[in-house]
């Protein structure tokens, strides 16, 4: 509790809307401490939903819209939740927004939702989610949690996105199911391997490897 | 004070209360939009199998138009009350439960695809298929021609199989090509349903078996249990229209 006291009487000083600190809040998960390439985490969403672009789309505007709206709950009311049952507070939260997003999604794009399935309720085990609300929110203010936590959704959007990107032009041959190949009269043969989750950790792999290669990064 | 059991309680009340209050607002906000979305899809799966849908269809208006429902049992007989008394609407059917049941206990219901330019003549009678693929169920539509022995046309789905392999029977439109033009019946009258090989030759196979696919020979195994079952079932209720007809009713 002593690092929120320090905490608040820095930003105590006024501090432009996006000031260095708080630009650096957005762009450091993006690269540098990216939730799936560095922290490793949310791997088992970004395998699932990566076959295709289209859902991956769906799924990354999910996944960004849950934690920025939980970031901000949490860091609302981060000063009234009890300590010994905070995790199921944050919990409660997660799968606030998770439902809502599942919910909207039955609504309008019932073909979406058909294809996500269980994966959309399954945001809430997504740990990027609760790590932010755990690691960020419980201690900062709102308008910070909400660039925390817009950041970390965009750090995992890119992935994912970059993923199915690969996924779907090899695997299918097609980008958006725009068939490619086919209409450049090329004719190409679909990587099985690229529909089948181990393309996915392949990718993953290569990327990692480009950024680390890139930021010198490596693991202690 | 914030770590007092009684806080806790009633920190935990307010945040169940404000969450569940939530949640069952939007879901009643929304519960319309759902009911029209999956009415939407559940006719546009219907049509797909006699015709090729786009967006911009008037989907709804279509089905409107050209489909009459009819709920039959195993007998071939028409339902239209359930256990309880109630009437039955055909697209409220719950295939996936049904299946469940044994054959005698099933509702089995039936979408007549109606012609154009007469109203009373029935140009495909649609059929929903269900049962269980490699991973998971799959289920379709599966439409036959007016004399109730060639297939028009199908339209599978599938919750999981394999992308790329199983899932061809929803994704590919090649292999519901495949299904059409094919007999149900053999020579001698006995249902015998249409089968997929194992392999893809791409080699001309008679009127009962269709081209297989490609490292889905599970799936396509599915496919073949699933149509034969529900063929099965609704092999009364086509003796009884083809008597009927015969009769020049």
């Amino acid at each position: 509790m002593s690092t929120e006291v320090a905490e608040e009487k820095v930003v105590k000083k006024s501090e432009a809307l996006l000031s260095k600190r708080r630009k650096k809040l957005v762009a450091d998960p993006l690269n540098e401490d990216n939730p799936i390439t560095i922290q490793v985490l949310g791997i088992c969403s970004a395998l699932a939903v990566t076959v295709k672009m289209e859902p991956t789309i769906i799924m990354a505007l999910g996944v960004t819209f849950t934690i920025v709206f939980s970031n901000l709950l949490i860091s609302l009311i981060r000063n009234f939740i009890p300590n010994r049952i905070r995790i199921i507070v944050q919990l409660a939260v997660v799968a606030l927004f998770v439902t809502l997003v599942s919910e909207f999604l039955k609504a309008y794009n019932y073909p979406m939702y058909k294809v996500l399935g269980a994966f959309v309720g399954l945001i809430i085990t997504n740990c990027i989610v609760m790590g932010r609300l755990e690691a960020f929110a419980m201690g900062n203010k709102p308008y910070d949690s909400i660039l925390d936590g817009f950041g970390s959704g965009l750090g995992y959007a890119w992935i994912i996105l970059a993923v199915s990107f690969f996924r779907e032009f090899l695997g299918s041959g097609s980008i958006l199911n725009f068939k490619v190949f086919q209409a450049l009269g090329i004719p190409y043969v679909n990587n099985g391997l690229m529909v089948d989750s181990i393309g996915a950790f392949m990718i993953l792999a290569i990327i990692i490897w480009v950024q680390r290669t890139k930021t010198g990064y490596v693991e202690q | 004070m914030r770590q007092s059991n009684t806080y806790i309680v009633i920190f935990t009340l307010i945040t169940t209360v404000f969450v569940g209050g939530t949640l069952a607002v939007t879901s009643i906000l929304l519960g319309p939009q759902q009911a029209k979305s999956i009415e939407y899809d559940t006719k546009s799966q219907i049509l797909s199998a006699v015709m090729q849908l786009s967006d911009k269809d008037d989907v709804l208006g279509i089905y409107e138009r050209r489909i009459q429902s009819l709920v039959v049992n195993y007998k071939g007989e028409e339902v239209t009350t359930d256990s309880k008394g109630q009437p039955l609407v055909a697209e409220k059917v719950d295939v996936s439960k049904n299946y469940k049941l044994s054959r005698e206990e099933r509702l089995l219901p039936v979408f007549k695809y109606m012609s154009e330019s007469d109203p009373n003549k029935v140009e495909a009678y649609i059929l929903p298929l269900y049962g269980n693929g490699l991973w998971d169920r799959i289920w379709g539509f599966m439409a036959l021609g007016e004399q109730l022995e060639t297939v028009k046309g199908v339209s599978f789905g599938h919750k999981a199989e394999t992308p790329g392999l199983g899932a061809r029977i929803s994704d590919d439109p090649v292999i519901a090509e495949r299904y059409q033009g094919k007999k149900i019946y053999d020579d001698k009258g006995k249902l015998v349903s249409v089968s997929m090989v194992k392999g893809e030759k791409g080699e001309p196979l008679d009127e009962h078996h269709v081209d297989g696919m490609s490292g889905a020979t599970m799936t396509g195994n599915g496919v073949n249990r699933m149509l034969m079952e529900y063929l099965t079932c609704y092999e009364s209720y086509f003796k009884k229209v083809k008597s009927q007809r015969m009769a020049g009713l």
